[in-house]
């Protein structure tokens, strides 16, 4: 057994012997440390496969048919190695925020580590059967943890259904897709899916990819199958929240990538140029309700959105290069994609776990009611800052060096490729640096909105800093942002050989070393010190020489300034929902009640302004009235009759001896 | 754009020709600003005609600005105040804090009768005072309006151009 297949197992068994533990008495401790070391397991696992220790193993007895294989290549390491990181940060952090009696309860504290080894399994899985079997227990486990404080509001059960439907509806898809695989390839397992995959049909292919990327990209929270992600996420638990956020919809991009790239071996350029769109466009939009959202987790959860979108905009240029035989282009857009995966496990998980620490001290999630939070929680101020710095793809953050090498892929494929690269290209280049301009304002307003200035509401005030174990948890996962942010090329050469092995090609290295030489963030970072240093000298030298005079803060004379003048975060973004009205679509109500005695005196004016979801009414909404005029239609079928179910019963078997005997 | 450049070609150059320096004595502070003056006009109870003849005054005909003086946003900008009106009650609070925040050196200009003698308010309700009651006050610009060329000379003496 070599270290690959050590981890794994140690990962799988301490996963279940803690939630075992939690079975017998649950205590958040020992639940969260035995998660975190399952993450750990896991990451060294990955970090295993990475380096080029890769195994497999079936077990044919354990699932009736089927049977479970395993096999850890290094694309599934790396998905493995984030999931483990993102789990180990939110083990920590999960021991001391799991404090009140909902978050306690058995149920939740047993899902947790279940969750956790469900998805390290997903990537791992070598045949139909496991991954479907994974795939299942992890959107059941997800599920669980979703509803963990449903008794917060009738909000967290709306969330777990919508979520609940909408997984479902992707598995599946997933499942239909696969099947139509399996059976035109005479076999389950992962080998016999490649060895025919190359030689399927391209209807069947393209049906086979259709279905299975309908199903990814919901898990993902792709524009238009997004609708779940913005609910669920804000109403679980914020460790949940990150794993949800961080790892499980990264398994979207692990199954497109495992199916399109490698089962079904790259396929026709118009699968990719749809990857593409849907990722411009869910970069885009995700980013834009983001700016405009006024719930510190459900911008968060919208981001997400916009970043798998990125990550969605660089696999489906990696295929597109593919298909038109730039195989070392391919490798680099799959590479940047790859990257971001991780700065966005890093940056996701952080920005969750401080959330999750305001809630957790404040009681409230919403900005408006937030800020002057750097006085009483300066440690979670400063990670929640380093996150949204991260987010903001400005050069000393993670998400700048996976969005430059993204740009340099997209900027480099303009003369490769065909009449479809020629037109994609350019406007996939205009979407990624329309969301990067978005997503600094986004966090900007996250940031100084929530955190900054004066405190909005008596909760703020009575503010703490979270105890050590949450603070330990953010540290972990500002940690790995710095290491992605400062130093990438220590994890480029293992993101690279992930991309390398699903896009063949030999050039990578040569590519890579070009780039990061090019890039080198770490000589930028230090570069911006050494500036603000200096700025920061020069100011002092010439303020020393001038006498300094107390005076105060200008007000406009009227007195002192309440934290009602503050912006708010409805505010800052009403600029932004301006120029995009016509894309968002805001409802604005102004309700102007006047005194009985006179209409001309007003009693109060009352300002409500609420950004639905465009796609979501526009394409769920009638769907939602049909399946409710369906359930209407067939409550006639069941008045309650005792007769009428029997005579049901009776016309139904000779419907099918008919069918029988006139099919036979 | 184009229209724009077309009207300020087509119109030409409007302002009166300049008047000779003004006489009188120039505050000692003001020699300092080496003539250039940034005001903050502050209403601190008038009855707006000031205001319509300090607009004129900066307007294209009269052109303040050519002799250095300039209206600024905020007291933290200016050189000195120009102060309109009988100071309010609700008015001097925020007048006070309003010269307090201008950095020194600094000068105050009361505009108007009402601000120099309360004018046809003295003595009635709510009125604190004349502008020299509350900050001190170093040119004094008479008329109930003053004149736009009034404005424009009071300001000179402290430009000095």
């Amino acid at each position: 057994m070599n270290l690959a297949a050590t981890g794994m197992a140690a990962a799988v068994a301490i996963g279940l012997v803690t939630a075992l533990l939690a079975v017998v008495r649950a205590r958040p401790a020992v639940v969260g440390a035995g998660t975190a070391l399952t993450g750990a397991a896991a990451m060294a696992a990955g970090a295993a496969a990475l380096s080029g220790g890769s195994f497999s193993l079936v077990l044919p007895g354990v699932l009736p048919l089927s049977g479970v294989a395993l096999a850890l290549d290094p694309l599934g390491g790396l998905f493995v190695a984030v999931t483990g990181g993102v789990a180990v940060a939110a083990g920590i952090y999960s021991m001391s925020y799991v404090d009140n009696p909902d978050l306690r309860a058995r149920g939740v504290q047993v899902a947790l580590p279940v969750f956790v080894v469900a998805m390290v399994l997903v990537p791992a899985a070598a045949n139909v059967g496991t991954l479907l079997v994974c795939w299942e227990l992890m959107a059941l486990a997800s599920l669980v943890l979703v509803v963990a404080e449903h008794r917060r509001g009738p909000e967290v059960a709306s969330a777990g259904r919508w979520y609940a439907v909408m997984t479902h509806a992707g598995f599946v898809s997933v499942l239909i897709g696969l099947m139509v695989f399996a059976a035109h390839a005479q076999g389950d397992s992962f080998a016999a899916l490649r060895a025919a995959g190359r030689q399927l049909s391209p209807v069947v292919a393209g049906v086979v990819f259709v279905m299975t990327l309908a199903g990814f990209a919901s898990k993902a929270g792709i524009v238009p199958l997004h609708a779940w992600l913005p609910r669920a996420h804000p109403e679980a638990p914020s460790h949940v929240s990150a794993l949800m956020s961080a790892a499980m919809v990264n398994l979207g991009v692990y199954g497109l990538v495992r199916i399109g790239v490698d089962l079904l071996g790259g396929g026709a350029a118009w699968w990719w140029l749809l990857v593409l769109g849907l990722g411009a466009v869910s970069a885009v939009y995700g980013i834009l309700q983001a700016a405009l959202s006024s719930d510190l987790k459900r911008l968060l959860g919208q981001s997400t959105t916009e970043n798998m979108g990125l990550v969605l905009v660089g696999v489906g240029a990696a295929g597109l290069f593919a298909s038109s035989g730039d195989h070392a282009l391919a490798a680099l857009s799959l590479t940047a994609a790859l990257l971001h995966v991780v700065g966005h496990a890093a940056f996701k998980t952080l920005l969750f776990l401080a959330a999750g620490s305001v809630l957790h001290a404040t009681g409230s999630r919403d900005l408006d009611l937030l800020g002057g939070l750097r006085p009483v929680m300066p440690v979670t101020t400063a990670a929640f800052g380093l996150g949204a710095l991260a987010a903001s793809a400005l050069p000393p953050g993670t998400a700048f060096v996976s969005e430059w090498l993204l740009l340099q892929a997209l900027i480099h494929g303009l003369p490769a490729g065909g009449v479809g690269a020629a037109i994609a290209m350019p406007v996939a280049v205009a979407a990624v640096a329309l969301t990067a301009g978005l997503a600094v304002a986004t966090f900007v307003k996250a940031f100084g909105v929530g955190f900054l200035a004066r405190p909005r509401s008596e909760a703020v005030a009575g503010a703490h800093e979270s105890p050590f174990t949450m603070l330990a948890g953010m540290g972990v996962a500002a940690l790995a942002c710095a290491v992605v942010a400062l130093w990438p090329a220590a994890i480029l050469p293992a993101v690279g050989a992930a991309a390398g092995g699903s896009a063949v090609s030999g050039a990578v290295t040569l590519r890579l070393n070009q780039v990061t030489g090019a890039l080198s963030p770490l000589l930028l970072t230090l570069g911006l010190v050494v500036a603000a240093v200096v700025v920061a000298g020069v100011v002092r030298a010439v303020a020393v020489r001038r006498v300094r005079r107390e005076a105060r803060l200008w007000d406009c004379g009227g007195g002192p300034m309440s934290a009602r003048m503050e912006y708010t975060a409805t505010s800052f973004a009403e600029p932004l929902q301006r120029v995009f009205d016509d894309v968002v679509q805001p409802e604005l109500d102004v309700d102007v009640s006047h005194h009985q005695e006179s209409r001309y005196l007003v009693q109060a004016v009352e300002y409500r302004r609420k950004v639905p979801d465009r796609v979501e009414r526009r394409l769920y909404q009638p769907v939602l009235n049909l399946v409710t005029a369906w359930g209407r239609a067939g409550r006639g079928l069941a008045p309650g009759s005792v007769h009428r179910y029997l005579g049901y019963g009776f016309y139904a078997v000779c419907g099918v001896l008919i069918l029988l005997a006139v099919t036979r | 754009m184009l229209s724009l450049w077309r009207k300020i070609r087509r119109t030409g150059r409007v302002a009166e020709p300049a008047p000779p320096p003004p006489e009188g004595a120039r505050p000692e502070q003001a020699a300092v600003l080496g003539g250039s003056v940034q005001l903050r006009h502050v209403d601190a109870g008038s009855c707006n005609g000031c205001e319509v003849e300090i607009g004129s005054a900066f307007g294209p005909v009269h052109d303040g600005e050519r002799y250095g003086a300039r209206l600024v946003a905020s007291p933290r900008h200016a050189d000195a105040l120009l102060v309109t009106g009988v100071v309010t009650r609700n008015m001097a609070e925020p007048l006070r804090r309003t010269f307090d925040s201008v950095p020194a050196p600094k000068l105050v200009v009361a505009v108007g009768d009402c601000a120099r003698n309360c004018g046809v308010f003295a003595g009635a309700y709510g009125v604190a005072g004349a502008v020299r009651d509350v900050v001190p006050v170093d040119v004094e610009i008479p008329g109930c309006p003053p004149r736009p060329e009034a404005i424009v000379e009071g300001l000179r003496k402290l430009t000095g151009r």
